[in-house]
């Protein structure tokens, strides 16, 4: 296609175009999952300019390579507490952390449960694709009981976190999940995720039609049948009574909010200036 | 029965593992290891393979997993690369302090910031320093038959071991490999017999928090300080390349590859000008001599198979009577040379007699092509500079 017959994508002026084509496969859920993030950001009514992204290291980690704003791409695992510093040296920037359910909850783990304990102001976005994309599809600690990865030929032994339950139990004062098929449920989350002061969490369920897909003999559109059929939408849901199951139900909607003294606000109240 | 397969590195990595009989394997999966855990657990899964898989959450789960099995008495084995390695060092100051002979393939990969997937060394000389042996492999065989090798080296010195492999280069590129059976290989490795075992009747405290002077444990023997600790682990590698030579022979009367010499050498006897380089770049190097050699150059390549214990009278009996040695390396040690480079020129302080003129160029990192006429060049350059009893000063970048 030459330049003449490009069209302008509305979100062109939220990406690096230069950086375009990206990497995520033909039928990969994250791209949506980005769209919807860019899409909440620029409607925000702030200057976007005032918003940073951080990513981890992973498919979905690529988010902030792409994102026309601050970004960073720290090391695997890393995202939250490279956003906890940037958020703490400059309070007024908006920190967005996009990244995948491998680096936010198996080798990152331990510091989303300690910004959540803290109320750490940031909006934390988990593309969970079940599994670790990039790497070729290894099970993770979001890789459902007996489902088949490269190192689960034979179904994985493990259970997976639930993610919002877990969010809830350290402290996230902000919770939903959506799958991408829900895209603008997904993108008014974010919105009021990006709005609410807290340490806020989203998960948002994403096909890897590449890894997960093709392991547990899912064509493209097989996962997006399940999201659509086994959809439960259930705002204000009891974390704990959440489910991410296949065959029984997938529970949707914005679980939790409510307000408590965000890490900042706990700080200055021990602290001189 | 040995049969030659077509493998990769990756693939030939785990084909070890299971003759080695790994008891435990621990890994958390990154490119270019990936194939190593995958093909491990199928193994584990159909039953070829009598082990323990666990798909630990980062690497230093996976090193803290391969220490407590190795505690507890089974043979423990883990892969990874890059910045997997590097998250891991805590863990491997840990095990080569605990003494524990875990075996670990590491293909080779830069380190970020910023990232990159494609090859170097610098992960591994990163970690040159936390007490465990090194090997480096030139091509896939060597993969196989090194990671035997270094079990049957660490389990008799009480050394973990990383055997080194030059990622894609190797670990992603097929080559026929001999794969031995499994019946040589049981007598060529027999069971691991640990120094000690976890054993309810007699529980004790492994690691304690010690002094920085010897006190005596609580059955009254004297027990090293600190530094004593410390002292031991050396002392444990200078005496280590005997051992590693002889599992090194043995290896080959059983299965016709020798690896005595801790050394490989190509078209060096009567070489003047010799590179000496670890890993697939040595192999890049022998087809940049044999170039030379077209142009009358007396060219050869040494390249190490064992870094760590490093050996030095092996190298200074190898090239004290060269006229220049070109030192290529994938990795450098910021502020100086390559490392290679720096422990060469070591090698023959104080030994008195003719030494060769050593050069330092660095190569190949994050991927960075290394053509065959870029080395030549190189070489020409030290030749030239030679002549007048110089080499160029400080470490030569190639492709910058
Ligand atoms: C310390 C370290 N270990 C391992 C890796 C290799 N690695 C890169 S991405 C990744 C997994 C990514 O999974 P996830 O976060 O779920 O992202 P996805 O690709 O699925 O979007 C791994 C293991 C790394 N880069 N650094
Ligand atoms: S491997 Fe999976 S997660 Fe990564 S881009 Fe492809 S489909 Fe998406
Ligand atoms: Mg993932």
């Amino acid at each position: 296609m030459n330049a003449a017959t490009t069209q302008k994508h509305p979100l062109d002026g939220m990406l690096r175009t230069d950086r375009i084509p990206h990497i995520w496969c033909p039928g990969c859920g994250i791209g949506t999952v980005f769209s919807s993030s860019l899409i909440a950001i620029s409607s925000m009514g702030t200057d976007p300019m005032k918003t940073a992204v951080v990513s981890g290291i992973g498919c979905s980690g690529r988010g902030a390579g792409y994102v026309n704003l601050d970004s960073y791409h720290t090391t695997h695992g890393r995202a939250i507490p490279f956003a906890t510093g940037m958020k703490l040296a400059n309070p007024e920037l908006t920190v967005v952390v996009f990244s995948g359910d491998g680096d936010l909850f198996a080798i990152g783990g331990n510091h989303f449960i300690h910004a959540a304990r803290r109320n750490m102001d940031l909006t934390v976005i988990c593309v969970n694709n079940l599994n670790y994309g990039m790497t070729g599809g290894q099970a993770a600690a979001t890789t459902p009981h007996l489902a088949k990865t490269s190192t689960t030929q034979r179904g994985n032994p493990e259970g997976p976190f639930n993610l919002p339950l877990l969010a809830y139990a350290c402290g996230a004062t902000f919770i939903a999940r959506w799958t991408m098929l829900h895209t603008r449920d997904l993108t008014q989350s974010i919105s009021e995720a990006l709005t609410h002061t807290g340490f806020s969490f989203i998960e948002v369920l994403a096909p890897c039609p590449t890894g997960y897909g093709r392991k547990n003999k899912l064509k493209n559109s097989d996962l997006l049948k399940v999201y659509q059929e086994k959809a439960i939408i259930k705002n204000g849901a009891n974390p704990a009574e959440t489910i991410l199951d296949m065959e029984q139900g997938i529970t949707l909607g914005k679980f939790v909010e409510y307000d408590r003294p965000t890490y900042a606000d706990n700080y200055k109240s021990v602290n001189c200036d | 029965m040995e049969q030659t397969l077509i493998l990769t590195g990756a693939q030939a990595a785990a084909e070890a593992a299971r003759l080695s009989r790994v008891q435990v394997v621990a890994a958390y999966p990154i490119t270019p290891q990936s194939k190593i855990p995958e093909t491990l657990s199928g193994y584990v899964e159909q039953g070829a393979l009598k082990a323990e898989f666990v798909r630990v959450e980062s690497e230093h789960s996976a090193m803290g997993v391969c220490i407590a099995a190795s505690i507890a008495g089974a043979r423990a084995f883990t892969a990874t690369a890059s910045n997997g390695l590097a998250y891991m060092h805590e863990q491997l100051h840990w095990a080569a302090g605990s003494r524990l002979p875990i075996v670990m393939p590491v293909a080779n990969r830069g380190v970020g910031a910023p990232w990159t997937i494609l090859n170097d060394c610098q992960d591994t000389i990163s970690q040159r320093d936390t007490g465990w042996m090194q090997f480096y492999c030139m091509n896939n065989q060597e993969v196989l038959d090194l990671v035997i090798v270094a079990f049957k080296a660490a389990e008799k010195l009480l050394i973990p071991c990383m055997v080194c492999f030059d990622g894609f280069l190797l670990s992603h590129t097929y080559m026929p490999v001999a794969v031995p059976g499994q019946k040589e290989v049981d007598v060529f490795l027999p069971p691991y017999v640990p120094f000690h075992t976890m054993d309810g009747d007699n529980p004790v405290n492994i690691n304690p928090v010690v002094t920085s002077e010897p006190i005596p444990d609580p059955d009254g023997v004297l027990s090293p300080g600190y530094i004593g600790f410390r002292h031991r682990l050396q002392k444990s590698h200078e005496g280590a390349l005997p051992v590693i030579r002889q599992a090194g022979r043995e290896f080959g009367q059983v299965f016709g590859r020798s690896y005595e010499d801790p050394l490989f050498g190509y078209r060096a006897e009567d070489a003047d000008f010799v590179f000496v380089a670890m890993g697939a770049i040595a192999g890049e190097a022998c087809e940049a001599v044999d170039a030379l050699r077209q142009e009358g150059v007396k060219a050869g390549v040494i390249a190490l198979r064992i870094y760590r214990p490093f050996p030095a009278l092996e190298l200074y009996q190898a090239l004290r009577h060269r006229r220049v040695v070109g030192v290529i390396e994938k990795a450098i040690s910021y502020g100086y040379e390559g490392a290679l480079a720096s422990e060469l020129k070591a090698a023959f302080y104080g030994k008195g007699g003719p030494m060769p003129l050593i050069s330092n160029y660095i190569a190949g990192l994050g991927g960075k092509e290394l053509p065959t006429a870029d080395l030549v060049e190189a070489a020409r350059q030290s030749i030239t500079a030679a002549q007048n009893g110089v080499v160029p000063e400080g470490a030569q970048w190639i492709g910058c």
